[in-house]
């Protein structure tokens, strides 16, 4: 990253990114009936951006295409072309080849050329450039300028740029001398850079016995041929504060747009480049005078524009934040550290150093929400990109599909939304392709035509969930359990719960579309999101109802560093629950503990015989017990297996651990989803509830070993 | 020729020479990351038996390996006089325990042995060659065979 060139080159794709997402939004809004010419111009300026930053580096396919896409924004802008259904259609996919045409420029891939190239035919047949009835009406007149600067930019383009005349007056101090310069050497590095003319002014020159020995008195007029001024400087670098120097370039006009960028400066060059400097000056304020602002859509207004939006934003680096939370992540732990000292050290309640330590903890956990907020992000974006997929999915089943989206605005951490997308894309088709019947058969069951999958998202106790639904015909239980049958996913004896059967769709293998559809064929099946939303430390679960539709439930921690966790102890060793499994805790009365056989301890909670699971034998950290009249019981819940009692010796604390990746530098352990560090600088393990249930039951057969693995813990070994 | 490939060619590489269960053993130098005091770690489950758990170091969770158990020795033990050699490989920390670290020294490549043909499987695995130093044997510990390949498994 030690090359400047580079790092400016990747905030331009990260700006790419956002432009695009920007592009997609503001389509995807106009596909919703939004008339807002604000929309429209917001695409055309994103679209615009790019080309103008891939101009700058080179990116010809890119700029080409971007060109044309531009081109076709502008006749919607301009209204010679109305945003119809097939016209926002191709502006999606051309949306899409942009992106791809970005990935190709940023990772050197193959570009998808042909794609393009059919795209731009398209573009081209659907343009109304031409055909447009050539009005007085000044929204025509709009283009014209624009073309001009779009030409300008593409000028601009480093390769093709141009040796520039420029004018130099330098005069040496006599400091200059003193210090070693030398001004034939200065004149012999210019001469090295282009064709040049010198004249030495000898005005200054004092008569012979008048003169200083050490004085200088030239000075030199110089005109050299460059690309830029920045070789120039360069020559004079060493000189700077010794000597008179100034550098103009001959022709002032384009001097100002060409010579002055200079390759180190930021990332905002790109766009700057492309403006025109006096109508940034003129119009500082796009909002007050939106007509100017409309007419030239330069670089530099769109600049301003986005300004005017997101004054309050920074970019930064994800990995930085990434630092600054594994930071805070150190923090909490010091914090522990230091409470466990002064618990120990036995300082009473009400002395300083006690109050100081509950302020100090309560600012820890301010730092720590205001820190994690910073990756936080709404969910809009991934919700937004759904509404697309819910439409090439309806037109690809011919199904009549609303979607209804509820809480967009709820934040999650960034990389989780990343990674939800793949996932929920799938799942939002599956409810299209598999969850809702077809209009006619809607219409029999009594139902509306159109089917209506709604997408929500919302905060529920330090966790988001997720719920995509279906008003379709619910899950085809006697289906699904003879198809598992039949593949041999379960035998054919297995009495299985409607819960545990519609879990086999979870199970890998398992699809219920007779034949491999267009949409849901790709290879990936349920079980891959299953896996996907365990690695993100989430759960998955489902709910149907016969003839009334089927919801999918994700949920997922609000952050992939920190887990609120149940400090057990276990003989010597302490070990975390995740708080998130746990439903209670309870110290029973030892006539309610009952061996079923031999060994095999249940106990018996409001009616409830619920199997115990020893955690230390599980672990292997001591013999089995005899006797769990002593012990206390940590209630977990599996999405299947129902409730599990883990018996531990003690409970010790409730509290925020970080999360320690296991997987870093070892490798995955059965029934332990990461490690934290206590306060005491230990390390104590976070078990995997889920897994320890599993193993517990001893079911260890083919049915749960597949639909069961471990990938839970992937998500917090990830983490750290 | 930089400077690093200059110290090189004139003393050949630099190994750290160490005492486990009574045997002399030697790392590449580039491996080691840190040498540290012993600690009680923490007991990992369903582990193998070399692994005698976590460790702590300055907030990673590191697996601490008994290099004698490894090797089919009687197992180090533990106790506040053993060292834990802290080593870096496929981008993995680890620590091993170690009785004692003896010296640094620098080796040329010419010095280093093929491991002589005992027929212990064992040993021709984890040890990739041997050198011949001031009339001890110093076994060069192949770690990559050494620490269990976890990446893999993982995937």
């Amino acid at each position: 990253m030690s090359d400047p060139m580079d790092e400016i080159r990747q905030t331009f794709f990260i700006e790419c990114r956002e432009l695009l997402e920007a592009t997609e939004s503001g389509l995807l809004e106009l596909q919703g009936g939004s008339d807002d010419p604000e929309t429209v111009n917001a695409v055309f300026r994103a679209v615009h951006s790019i080309k103008g930053g891939a101009g700058a580096f080179g990116f010809d396919a890119l700029v080409h295409f971007a060109h044309e896409f531009e081109s076709l924004l502008d006749d919607l802008r301009s209204r010679r072309l109305e945003p119809s259904r097939p016209l926002i259609d191709l502006m999606l996919r051309a949306a899409d080849v942009l992106s791809e045409l970005v990935s190709a420029a940023e990772y050197g891939t193959e570009a998808p050329e042909e794609m393009a190239q059919q795209l731009v035919g398209e573009i081209r047949a659907n343009s109304a450039s031409g055909e447009a009835p050539v009005d007085a009406n000044e929204d025509d007149f709009a283009p014209v300028p624009m073309d001009f600067g779009f030409d300008f930019g593409m000028d601009m383009a480093p390769p093709e740029r141009k040796a520039q005349v420029f004018q130099i007056y330098f005069q040496p101090k006599a400091t200059m001398l003193a210090n070693g310069g030398e001004p034939a050497i200065v004149l012999r590095e210019l001469a090295a850079i282009g064709p040049l003319t010198v004249s030495a002014s000898l005005n200054a020159l004092p008569e012979l016995e008048k003169m200083e020995p050490s004085g200088a008195y030239i000075s030199w007029e110089i005109q050299v041929e460059a690309e830029d001024d920045k070789a120039i400087r360069e020559a004079f670098e060493f000189f700077e504060g010794d000597c008179e120097l100034s550098i103009q370039q001959l022709e002032a006009e384009q001097g100002e747009a060409l010579g002055l960028p200079s390759l180190g400066g930021p990332e905002v060059d790109a766009a700057a480049e492309l403006s025109v400097p006096a109508e940034i000056e003129a119009h500082p304020d796009a909002g007050s005078t939106p007509a100017v602002a409309e007419k030239v859509p330069t670089g530099g207004t769109a600049k301003v524009a986005a300004n005017n939006n997101s004054n309050s934003t920074i970019r930064v680096d994800l990995d930085r934040v990434d630092r600054l939370i594994n930071l805070v992540g150190e923090l909490v732990v010091n914090q522990a550290m230091l409470s466990q000292s002064v618990l120990d050290s036995d300082v009473r309640v009400e002395t300083s150093v006690s109050k100081g330590l509950d302020e100090f903890k309560q600012l820890v956990r301010e730092v720590q929400d205001s820190v994690l907020a910073i990756r936080a992000q709404p969910v809009r974006s991934l919700f937004q990109r759904m509404t697309r997929v819910v439409r090439e999915a309806s037109s690809a089943t011919g199904k009549d599909v609303r979607l209804e989206i509820e809480g967009e605005m709820t934040e999650i951490d960034k990389t989780v939304i990343e990674q939800l997308s793949d996932p929920l894309t799938h799942m939002v088709r599956n409810a299209v392709d598999h969850g809702l019947e077809k209009n006619d058969a809607r219409l029999e069951a009594g139902k509306s035509a159109q089917g209506t999958i709604s997408l929500s998202a919302a905060h529920r106790s330090g966790r988001v969930v997720i719920e995509v639904a279906d008003d379709g015909g619910g899950i085809n239980r006697d289906r699904v359990r003879a198809i598992a049958v039949e593949k041999g996913l379960i035998p054919e004896e297995a009495v299985l719960t409607p819960g545990e059967i519609d879990n086999i769709l979870f199970l890998p293998g398992f699809s219920t579309a007779s034949k491999v559809s267009d949409l849901s064929g790709r290879g990936v099946g349920m079980d891959v999101v299953k896996r996907s939303i365990q690695a993100l430390g989430g759960k998955i679960s489902i709910r149907s109802v016969p003839g009334k539709g089927t919801t999918f439930s994700i949920s997922l921690p609000l952050t992939l560093a920190l887990l609120d966790g149940m400090l057990v102890q276990v003989s010597s060793h302490t070990l975390v629950v995740p708080l998130t499994s746990i439903s209670e805790t309870i110290k029973p009365h030892p006539e309610n503990i009952h061996m079923l056989a031999a060994d095999g301890p249940v106990v018996l909670v409001r009616g409830e015989f619920i199997p115990v699971i020893d955690i230390g034998a599980a672990l292997g950290l001591r013999e089995p017990l005899e006797c769990f009249d002593s012990q206390v019981f940590v209630l977990v819940e599996h999405e299947t297996l129902g409730l599990r009692a883990f018996a531990v010796d003690n409970i010790l604390d409730q509290r925020q651990v970080v999360i320690k990746s296991l997987e870093q530098n070892y490798q995955r352990v059965d029934g332990i989803a990461a490690a934290t560090i206590l306060g005491d600088g230990k390390i104590a393990l976070i078990l995997d509830p889920e897994m320890l249930s599993i193993k517990a039951a001893g079911r260890d057969d083919a049915f749960w070993s597949l639909s069961n693995k471990p990938e839970m813990a992937d998500g917090l070994r990830r983490a750290s | 020729m930089d400077f690093e490939e200059r110290a090189k060619n004139a003393v050949g590489r630099e190994f750290v020479a160490f005492v486990s269960a009574g045997q002399d053993y030697c790392v590449d130098i580039a491996v080691v990351r840190e040498i540290r005091g012993w600690a009680q770690p923490t007991p990992m489950p369903h582990s193998p038996e070399y692994v005698q758990g976590l460790f702590n170091l300055r907030g990673s969770v590191i697996p601490i390996v008994d290099l004698a158990a490894r090797l089919g020795l009687p197992p180090t033990g533990s106790s506040d006089r053993h060292v834990v050699i802290v080593v870096k490989i496929r981008d993995q920390l680890w620590g091993i325990v170690v009785d004692a670290v003896s010296d640094i020294l620098s080796v040329s490549d010419a010095a280093l042995q093929k491991t002589p043909d005992v027929g212990s499987a064992k040993t021709s695995a984890f040890v990739s060659s041997v050198i011949s130093h001031e009339d001890r044997m110093l076994r060069m510990i192949d770690l990559e065979v050494l620490l269990p390949v976890t990446r893999e498994v993982a995937a």
